[in-house]
């Protein structure tokens, strides 16, 4: 029973990735449209929203194309196993208080633990395309998200400390509006480092266009592709909701119904944050961005769970 | 996004090497191609890298997929004809070639040309060269990533090219400027509309300034980034913003002025350090001053003919050879041209400064990484056009 | 500097190179004879032609004509430096070491004339492919692609 209520939600989280994506990517092109001063999309549809429904038929259609020399079972398979982490950390994220799809004793651990997996798919699709800049770009994002791994889960132990349990149910319900403030830095370098986890600019440096063409997944054509693309919008998603619920109370002021509305809000406001950083930004070097986070990210998430657990005490 | 790669890749990514002195140790060497079709190379040009770990050890620029034999099919055309070939050299800056070779077939065949053309060519070539380094500082941004700087500088290219077009109709390839003087005269109201750009250019120029080089991020990945020395710069031949960002003080603007540019008022940016940073600086800065020399040119434009009165329909000059250079957007374009007396070029070379500037890149990027080399290339605005002729 | 003052200030240094110069369209023009270019070049860029702005080759027949252009900062001046070679034996010394600017123009020269530098670190073609036959500016190039224009006399 719980394996067939898993598989359920397993299904569930990936139409919400895929609707999420869809939507997403209308989204991202209407917001980076107007920092670019332009329209974006508008011929399909309502302020073309209906672009994506038309591109996604398009992209089932296209050829797929696996290069000669290419490891061809390891090609076709990468791009299930980059999508699989995603979608199967999303299903312990609460949306109101006491109703999570899967409640887990240890779910923070597990959404934290879980999209790491896609490190292995990643160096796995970059290897396997036999492109030398595939597998410059797929060792680049192993080291990214490897080291980047640490701030992040730094940053959200904080407020684990303040909640005293890893059960993101608890985390909920006992959310106080004044961690807000208090681990607003934590959410600062939780909301870097995760933008670097998703590969997403100005961290998208193993997929760099400008130097590594698309970096690992070079040499993937149609839904090949897709996936990976869905896997990068589903990870923000992922990251965005997470955010809003540890950092931000979930649905808090509200409750019910109303307080997934709020919740889906705040998660829309955290993607758009990550979308206005991506168009502003240039792309640090490598070594910039590994310096970044061992000497600037990592203290400061330390300095943050030093001050959290020095309040913790008077509580 | 790229679905597929057209980088041409090596099998064997790795190979061994020895070291020479000591043959025990051995340094894994990665062999990358960049280009010939890649979206950072500008156009079609291939370096071959040889990379220690991300870390460039050796490059090679091999140039020549656009090499379409300008000079030799000019040598089958008249005169008048070369002008359209003259376009497709630096198709980011049209209007310098024509100008230079303009200037050269005047000199040769003896043209004076009438003031007002005289004006109108430094007007349309100072708005070129606007329109050229927003192309040169906009793909800084879209090689570091910051692609939004891109589309901000090409807002303004959008304006210069929208006179260009109501001056000759085109927007890249103008054949305006012609031996004797230019196609046609401004239209009504140009002269308005030129003003509203030069009014509004210098701050929107501030702002992208701000945008992209005022970016931390930007700064670290442009300064310190390529560095050309100026003992480099002289030696190698570079001119241009390459080689006044490296300090070197030239500009044949002022320094062998020709047209009417000793009666503007106009200062030559330079540069510090020689590094990424100061060229797209300086580059910058050469848009404001554009921007006085156009505003300047309007104020003494007076009316007049364009066209130099009573040349022959087929120009043949007498034999000889003439050379004769401007400042054009990427250093000093120079044309040579050698004439036997009969209607047809005998022979034209073009002295491209691209071609000259790109000759650096081996010594620039060595030592950097692979992001660098990109941003280096970048930074020295090459347009294969015009390298390749 | 005026093209007679550069005269002038050539002639007093190096009085041996002085009957060679000549002013055409404008330029100061020194022609060499070809044992003498690397010498005479030597010598400009001593005093004080520091920029290589441009190497070139014409086709003049029984004969090529090699073609620098000098710069120099100091002097506001330019200057046209020739030399030329016999078609058969078409050699001449590379002036690499003197401004490394030569290194791709030098190539380029060789690409499309068959001049070959004596002393070029690195003589390859550079435009066209290594497996290119014949060199395209030599008047005598043939190739199926180029059509005559006819004369619009």
């Amino acid at each position: 029973m719980t394996l067939l209520w898993g598989f359920l939600w397993g299904v569930a989280s990936v139409a919400t990735i895929a609707g999420g994506a869809i939507l997403g990517v209308w989204w991202e092109r209407k917001v980076s449209a107007r920092i670019q001063m332009r329209y974006g999309p508008q011929q399909i549809g309502p302020y073309g929203s209906l672009q994506m429904i038309a591109d996604v038929p398009k992209l089932l259609f296209k050829e797929d194309i696996v290069p000669d020399l290419a490891d061809k079972a390891v090609f076709k398979l990468a791009p299930l196993f980059v999508f699989g982490p995603v979608a199967t950390s999303m299903v312990v994220i609460p949306f109101a208080a006491g109703w999570a799809p899967v409640d887990m004793s240890v779910g923070i651990l597990f959404f934290l633990a879980v999209p790491s997996i896609e490190v292995i798919a990643i160096l796995l699709s970059a290897w396997a395309s036999h492109n030398t800049l595939s597998t410059i770009g797929g060792l680049r994002a192993t080291a990214q998200m490897i080291s980047y791994e640490i701030p992040r889960s730094l940053a959200v132990l904080s407020v684990v400390l303040l909640a005293g349990s890893l059960r993101p149910l608890d985390v909920l319900s006992a959310w106080q509006w004044w961690w807000a403030p208090l681990t607003f830095v934590g959410f600062v370098i939780y909301f870097i480092a995760s933008i670097a986890e998703m590969n997403r600019g100005p961290f998208d440096i193993p997929e760099a266009d400008s130097e590594l063409v698309a970096g690992y997944f070079a040499d993937y054509s149609g839904m090949r592709w897709a996936s990976f693309m869905m896997a990068e919008y589903g990870s923000m998603i992922a990251a965005s909701l997470f955010g809003a619920v540890v950092f931000f109370g979930g649905g808090w002021p509200l409750s019910g119904a109303a307080g997934v509305v709020l919740l889906v809000i705040k998660t829309v406001l955290i993607m758009t944050a990550v979308m206005w950083v991506k168009w502003t930004f240039p792309r640090p070097r490598q070594d910039q961005l590994m310096s970044f986070c061992w000497k600037v990210l990592t203290p400061l998430a330390l300095l943050q769970l030093v001050i959290v657990g020095a309040v913790l005490p008077w509580l | 996004m790229t679905q597929t790669s057209t980088s041409d890749v090596t099998p064997d990514t790795a190979e061994t090497q020895p070291t020479g002195t000591e043959p025990t140790e051995t340094v894994m060497e990665t062999v990358v191609n960049i280009g010939p079709s890649h979206p950072s190379t500008h156009g079609v040009c291939r370096v071959v890298v040889h990379l220690d770990g991300e870390v460039i050890t050796h490059c090679e620029p091999i140039i020549g997929h656009l090499h379409r034999g300008i000079e030799k099919m000019a040598e089958n055309r008249t005169y008048l004809q070369v002008v359209p070939l003259t376009d497709r050299l630096d198709y980011v800056g049209s209007m310098y070639a024509n100008w230079a070779y303009c200037r050269a077939v005047e000199r040769l065949a003896g043209i004076r040309v009438p003031e007002r053309a005289e004006y109108i060519r430094v007007i349309v070539c100072e708005l070129q060269r606007i329109a050229s380094h927003m192309m040169g500082i906009g793909s800084t941004g879209a090689d570091t990533g910051a692609f939004t700087a891109f589309m901000y500088t090409f807002a303004q290219r959008e304006k210069v090219v929208e006179l260009f077009e109501l001056l000759c109709g085109a927007r890249l390839t103008y054949n305006y400027v012609r031996p004797g003087g230019v196609s046609r005269d401004l239209p009504d109201g140009w002269v308005e509309q030129c003003r509203a750009f030069t009014a509004q250019h210098p701050s929107a120029m501030l702002e992208i300034d701000d945008l992209l080089l005022g970016n931390v991020i930007a700064r670290a990945r442009l300064k310190g980034v390529g560095v050309l020395t100026q003992v480099d710069a002289v030696a190698w031949g570079t001119s241009g913003p390459i080689a006044r960002g490296s300090g070197v003080d030239w500009d044949l603007r002022r320094d062998d002025p020709y047209s009417v540019y000793p009666r503007f008022d106009f200062s030559v940016p330079l540069g510090d350090n020689g590094d990424s940073y100061d060229r797209a600086r300086v580059r910058v800065w050469e848009c404001v001053e554009s921007c006085r020399i156009i505003n300047q040119a309007l104020d003494q434009l007076e009316p007049g003919s364009v066209q130099a009165e009573g040349l022959p329909r087929l120009l043949a000059p007498r034999p000889g050879d003439a050379y004769d250079h401007i400042e054009s957007a990427r250093g000093s374009l120079g044309v040579y041209l050698v004439s036997d007396g009969s209607p047809r070029l005998y022979r034209m070379k073009v002295r491209s400064p691209a071609f000259c500037n790109l000759a650096v890149l081996p010594l620039l990027a060595k030592g950097h990484t692979l992001s660098d080399l990109v941003v280096i290339l970048g930074s020295l605005d090459p347009v294969f056009g015009e390298v390749d002729r | 500097m005026k093209i007679e003052d550069l005269r002038e200030h050539l002639c007093g240094i190096y009085p041996d190179l002085c009957p060679l110069f000549s002013i055409e369209f404008g330029d100061g023009v020194l022609c060499v004879s070809h044992e003498r270019l690397h010498q005479a070049a030597s010598d400009l860029k001593d005093l004080g032609f520091d920029r290589l702005g441009m190497v070139t080759a014409v086709d003049y027949g029984e004969e090529f004509e090699l073609v620098y252009r000098l710069q120099s900062r100091a002097m506001h001046a330019g200057i046209f430096l020739k030399a030329r070679i016999k078609r058969e034996t078409p050699v001449i010394a590379s002036v690499c070491d003197l401004w490394p600017a030569a290194n791709w123009q030098e190539r380029e020269v060789f690409d499309l004339f068959g001049i070959t530098f004596d002393g070029h670190p690195d003589l390859r073609r550079i435009l066209l492919t290594d497996d290119w036959v014949g060199y395209p500016l030599r008047k005598d190039y043939e190739d199926d692609r180029i059509i005559r224009r006819p004369d619009y006399i």
